[in-house]
């Protein structure tokens, strides 16, 4: 029978969830609420008695000091005239971990269950309306894409769960099919196949003379979506009439080729891309976009981002085990009008706070370190947050290889299927809209895959599969098809492991079900791998085995459902022609009137929501786990101010270190898209210099997030972007050695549709000798010098200072790589040697906010003369000086001692001693007149910086 | 004499190997196990001296945090561990591991079967995870991990680490009988610290308990994390110092039998 268990704070007992509760809620306007309390609901399926129900919620699911609970009545009582009760259930399907722990949990205390649910409870006392509680419910509590919402105190009557459907042989009758019956096909499908593609398959079955199956069909479509081959990318351009074959080759990997450093050890051909670390080990590292799910449901869709890339390193070579996460998201701002939200799009600050917390429970969960990141507020992300999520691990140097032999076995190992995650792959190519709402959304199970990890690297340390890849995107169909792809492979479908029954063969084959790996096993090894999964309670099962065929065969119940050509599946693909165009907007610069003091522009810039605070997100991840940090997020004296990159040291015992950044910069791309990706580069640089690394040993990631390619001008935007990764990465010498893309960042409305402005995301990572030599931005010690190193130019255009103000600009910082490899060159030896107490890269908000950060992070003053700001021409201007954006600039702190050595060393660079580090609390700036332009304590420049985020 | 310690992992446990590290430096031997292994064989608990449950999220803390493990430890190995600690040989929880031997009942201790859990280790008042670092006072000096009034500087990381117990009893015993190892203090030491020193709103500022026998020994903060002296958070305004100030916990077990 069902047994419903309630838990309850006892009275007296903080409830921190239902404050919390009572604060977002009174966030979305509603009032009156005076307390929530929060119940826990377990709905147990067992033959035991009362008694014996009784002890497991006495001795499993409650906690004695603070709990009371209630077996089979309600624990709160529910009869007071001031209550509304909402209570949250998850929809049937969607995976919650719990349920399989208190089954373990029962189980080990000698009982037995059979089932187990969960929900959460929630009395909202005080005076609102019902209406009122239902809002609470649908905007806070619970999100109706995977949840429940049950008004009132109603008991769950069921566990429901899948019931077995009759196998039927699906077969497309596409060989009768016209033009507009095949985009029907592929519209309802959620192929996302355009007409050529379509086409291409239906004379490739017209030579087999016969229909594809519904399988074969889906293969191809996952094979062949945007997300898995870059169609776009690798396509034909036609750019303004000039015509582009493939863009990938022409600008991103041909950085790669043509520097051709005998350091990459692993570049465009797996999961992630690979640089030498040391001796003994390489290190990969991947950065993925999980833009639609997270905008539909922010905590799932931000957790198997996170969790999907940290697949990547995993199922790069023979494995490589995960050491840091990176996250940079870009949302709506936090105080946008509710009013003013496209319907159906959850409120910026509802997403912000649940994609943080996503990616927060999966990367803690999962013990690793999420240490480097940014966030970008603008209002073309309300329809479409941008969610990047990146992940570094450590390979051994000799384990970058890989191959599925024939003979070998497919083995899946880790979660099971479900129906969680349909479509994903090909679903990444559709603008969203207000009826966007489907199954493409999973939960994921970090612990599952922490098990996982922890077994697979035994497995490659003793030589037990041959190859490996994860199953992402495309699910099972990408990893197989994949893997098999030079050889053949064969596949049982009623072998896959399924969370419930219910699915069909084709749902089991594309179902992007999380936490599954896939290896290739030599038959002699199986059954100890086998063990070996089992022995730590992880899940592995033969599905079946690569071939010599060249092609890809799939059974279920004993019949054959799908007979693909590997050549066809994966090279059959018809290239895309698209149209490309771009023209200078037509831009021009504002004319703000020059002021006396800029006291107050600056504590607006640096209380903006991009340039504030981010502790309350930083915080919240385990940004230390494993040991290896050394230059932490939050540096100074307080352990608050903002960290430039991010060093750790991830072998322990060794100095050896790994620098990590990211530079981005979405509202230069408003202006031009070339010069936006170009000081993308040199800002991840620049953090990485600024911490201590050098661009001996650097290396990049591009993430472009874009609008819809099939607009000309989107895509011509993108042409230019991707020219300046080659441009400027080749000038600087660092190689690409990963990369993705994720287009249709479109939200329609009425009307129209709202593209993301262009996002293009650098990674970069560099390996550092001596990790001791790091250096943090934060002020140190009252006495020192303060140097300008870098040239400023009349480059307001897309700044900070230009957007309190309400305007764009046209001055878009541009790149001069000369000077900037002659900066970051100079810079790098001089921290070498130890001549630099801090350094802060000069970025967002210019030199007014850099230097602001790092007197107040170091709880120290600062004085400084705009006049001796090595600088141009055009840029001899009080505000433009303070808060002009130019690229490869610092500031420095240098010992008085070291002045002279700094200065040798710097002289290829532009380089000017502007100030000196003060004990008196205060930030001084004259200004070229002689006048003090701004004067503030270093108190209340901290305070604007952190209040905004102090959530 | 070779000090043995084993660190028990299981799904979910993310901590273990830099106390492995951390455990090796003090010149520890080190088995890391999954539970599985020490439940199929319980006698292997018998080759160690020295019992580390690390911190992460064993089982996910589904339920509460350390609750499952907790469970499984209680019901297959209740009995050894008893024999265990009363043998004179430590135990160590740290982190998750703290919340696991409360839940299980070997802290605050006595274990006597059946006893009802008196201490807790609840959400954060935040209602958050949060990592941070915090000072903590070595307020007794029962626990031969760490000598009386040593101050020392931790990263605390976690959601759940409110130390409660179930009346004011309970906590005047533990008090009365100088259980309370470590206490938040803020950065000049003193106690009745406010958020962020004491960071969950733990009572009585505790961070850390032993057992009446001083040799089970539970923390929140994190040892193991700052060994290095390029773990601290400041070291590079405040210069590299030899070692990090959670070695001396480790040196002290190994030290403790040699």
């Amino acid at each position: 029978m069902l047994w419903q268990i309630e838990i309850a704070l006892k009275p007296g007992q903080l409830d921190p969830e239902g404050q919390t509760v009572k604060s977002e809620a009174e966030a979305i306007g509603i009032s009156g609420i005076e307390e929530v309390r929060r119940v826990r609901v377990f709905v147990i399926q067992t033959e035991l008695g009362r008694e014996q129900v009784e002890r497991i919620a006495d001795r499993l699911l409650s906690d004695p000091v603070v709990d009371r609970y209630a077996v089979g009545e309600p624990v709160l009582d529910e009869s007071r005239s001031d209550l509304q009760i909402v209570q949250v259930v998850r929809k049937p399907g969607v995976m919650d971990p719990v349920e399989a722990s208190t089954l373990k949990g029962i189980a080990d205390m000698g009982l037995r269950a059979s089932a187990v649910r969960t929900a959460r409870k929630y009395y909202i006392y005080g005076s609102l309306a019902a209406a009122d509680a239902k809002r609470i419910g649908e905007k806070v509590l619970a999100n109706d894409i995977i949840e429940h919402l049950i008004l009132g105190g109603e008991k769950i009557h069921e566990i429901t769960t899948g019931s077995k459907t009759p196998f039927e042989k699906l077969v497309v009758p596409l060989l009768e099919a016209d033009e507009g019956e095949m985009e029907r096909i592929s519209r309802e499908g959620v192929l996302s196949l355009n007409l050529a593609e379509m086409k291409t398959i239906q004379d490739y079955y017209e030579k087999l003379g016969r229909n594809p199956t519904d399988v074969e069909l889906e293969t191809l479509a996952q094979t062949w979506s945007e997300h898995c081959v870059h169609k776009t990318f690798r396509g034909i351009i036609n750019y303004n009439g000039e015509i582009i074959d493939n863009l990938l080759k022409q600008t991103v990997m041909r950085v790669t080729r043509e520097l051709d450093k005998p350091w990459c050890l692993s570049v465009f051909e797996d999961n992630s891309g690979v640089i030498e670390f040391d001796e003994d080990w390489g290190v990969a590292f991947k950065v993925e976009t999980h833009n639609h799910p997270s905008a539909l449901e922010p905590y799932g869709g931000a957790g198997t981002g996170i969790g999907g890339v940290i697949r990547d390193p995993m199922g790069t070579g023979m494995g490589a085990k995960p050491i840091l996460n990176t996250d940079v998201f870009c949302f709506g701002p936090p105080d946008y009008p509710p009013h003013k939200l496209p319907k159906a799009v959850m409120h910026p600050r509802r997403i912000m706070r649940g994609v943080v917390a996503g990616v927060r429970d999966y990367g803690n969960r999962m013990g690793i370190p999420t240490a480097n990141g940014a966030v970008f507020f603008d209002e073309r992300y309300v329809g479409n947050c941008l969610v990047y999520c990146g992940n570094l691990a450590l390979i051994p140097r000799d384990g970058c290889e890989k191959a599925a032999r024939p003979g070998d076995l497919v083995v899946v190992v880790g979660g099971r299927t479900g129906r969680d995650g349909i479509h994903g792959a090909t679903f990444a190519s559709v603008e969203l809209h207000e009826e966007t709402s489907s199954s493409h959304v999973q939960i994921g199970n970090a612990i599952m895959e922490k098990k996982m990890r922890d077994v697979l690297l035994v497995a490659r340390d003793r030589g037990w599969y041959s190859c490996i890849t994860d199953c992402g995107a495309g699910g099972l169909s990408s990893a197989v098809g994949e893997m098999g792809k030079d050889i053949g492979a064969e596949v049982d479908l009623a072998t896959v492991p399924l969370k419930y029954d219910g699915l069909t063969y084709t749902e089991m084959w594309i179902s992007e079900a999380q936490e599954r790996m896939v290896i290739a096993v030599p038959p002699e090894h199986e059954q100890a791998l086998h063990e070996l999964c089992a022995s730590e309670n992880v899940e592995s099962t033969t599905l079946g085995r690569y071939t010599d065929s060249g092609r890809l065969v799939l059974h279920y119940q004993r019949e054959q459902v799908c007979d693909l050509e590997m050549d066809f599946l994966h090279n059959g693909v018809p290239r895309l022609e698209r149209k490309a165009e771009w023209s200078e907007p037509a831009l021009k610069e504002p004319h703000l009137p020059a002021k006396t003091d800029y006291g107050e522009d600056l504590k607006n810039i640096l209380g903006s929501w991009n340039v504030c605070s981010k502790e309350w997100i930083i915080r919240q991840y385990d940004h230390e786990v494993q040991g290896a940090s050394v230059l932490k997020p939050l540096v100074g004296a307080e352990n608050d101010g903002p960290g430039d990159a991010c060093i750790v040291a991830p072998v322990l015992g060794s100095r050896r270190g790994l620098v990590v950044s990211n530079g981005m910069n979405p509202k230069y791309g408003l202006i031009d898209p070339y010069h936006m990706a170009a000081s993308a580069i040199d800002e991840a640089l620049r953090n990485l210099v600024a911490g201590g690394g050098d661009l001996e040993r650097a290396a990049l990631l591009d993430n472009f997030s874009w609008g819809n390619p099939d607009k000309p001008d989107r895509l011509g935007g993108l042409v230019r972007a991707a020219r300046a990764c080659y441009d400027v990465a080749k000038a600087y010498g660092t190689p690409f050695v990963s990369g993705k893309d994720s287009l249709n960042n479109e939200y329609q409305v009425d009307g129209g549709t709202i593209a993301v402005p262009p996002s293009l995301l650098i990674s970069a990572m560099g390996v550092m000798h001596d990790v001791t030599k790091a250096v943090s931005m934060d002020a140190k010690q009252p006495g020192n010098l303060v140097f300008v190193v870098g040239l400023t130019k009349d480059e307001l255009g897309g700044s900070h200072y230009y957007d309190i103000h309400g305007e764009l600009g046209r001055n878009v910082p541009q790149v001069d790589t000369d000077l900037g490899l002659r900066v970051f060159t100079a810079l790098s030896r001089a921290t070498a040697a130890g001549l630099v107490r801090a350094c802060h890269d000069c970025s967002e908000g210019g030199i007014a906010v850099a230097a602001a950060e790092m007197a107040f992070a170091g709880g120290l003053g600062m004085r400084f003369d705009l006049a001796k700001v090595p600088c141009s021409a055009e840029a001899q201007e009080d505000a433009k000086l303070l808060f002009s954006e130019s690229n490869s600039r610092f500031i420095v702190e240098v010992e008085p001692g070291k002045v002279e050595a700094f200065c040798d060393a710097m002289t290829a660079a532009s380089c000017a001693q502007v100030g000196t580090i003060t004990d008196d609390g205060t930030f001084a700036v004259t200004g070229l007149g002689g006048d003090t332009v701004i004067r503030e304590s270093i108190i209340g420049l901290k305070e604007s910086w952190q209040a905004p985020l102090r959530w | 004499m070779t000090v043995k310690t084993l660190i028990i992992r299981t799904a979910g446990t993310n901590c273990d190997l830099e106390t492995k590290f951390a455990f090796e430096r003090a010149g520890s031997e080190v088995s890391l196990l999954h539970i599985n292994r020490v439940n199929e064989k319980p006698s292997l608990l018998d080759e160690h001296q020295v019992l580390a449950l690390p911190g992460g999220f064993s089982y996910g803390d589904d339920i509460a945090a350390g609750k499952i493990l907790a469970n499984e430890l209680r019901m297959e190995l209740g009995d050894r561990l008893k024999k265990f600690v009363d043998s004179g040989k430590l135990v160590i929880g740290i982190c998750n591991g703290f919340q696991v031997l409360a839940r299980a009942g070997l802290l605050p201790g006595p274990v006597t079967r059946d006893t009802q859990q008196p201490v807790t280790l609840p959400f954060n008042d935040s209602n958050k995870f949060e990592d941070r670092w915090v000072y903590l006072r070595a307020d007794s000096g029962k626990s031969p991990l760490i000598n009386k009034g040593e101050m020392i500087y931790l990263p605390v990381a976690h959601a759940e680490g409110k130390f409660l117990t179930k009346d004011d009893a309970t906590l005047n015993a533990i008090r009365d009988n100088d259980q309370i190892i470590f206490r938040y203090v803020d950065r000049d030491g003193r106690t009745e610290a406010q958020y962020p020193a004491n960071p969950n709103g733990s009572v009585d500022d505790i961070a850390g308990i032993c057992d009446p026998t001083g040799r089970v020994l539970g923390l929140m903060p994190h040892p193991e994390r700052h060994v290095l002296p390029t773990q601290h958070p400041r070291w590079t305004r405040e210069g590299v110092k030899p070692e990090g100030d959670g070695m001396q916990i480790f040196r002290n077990a190994v030290r403790y039998f040699v």
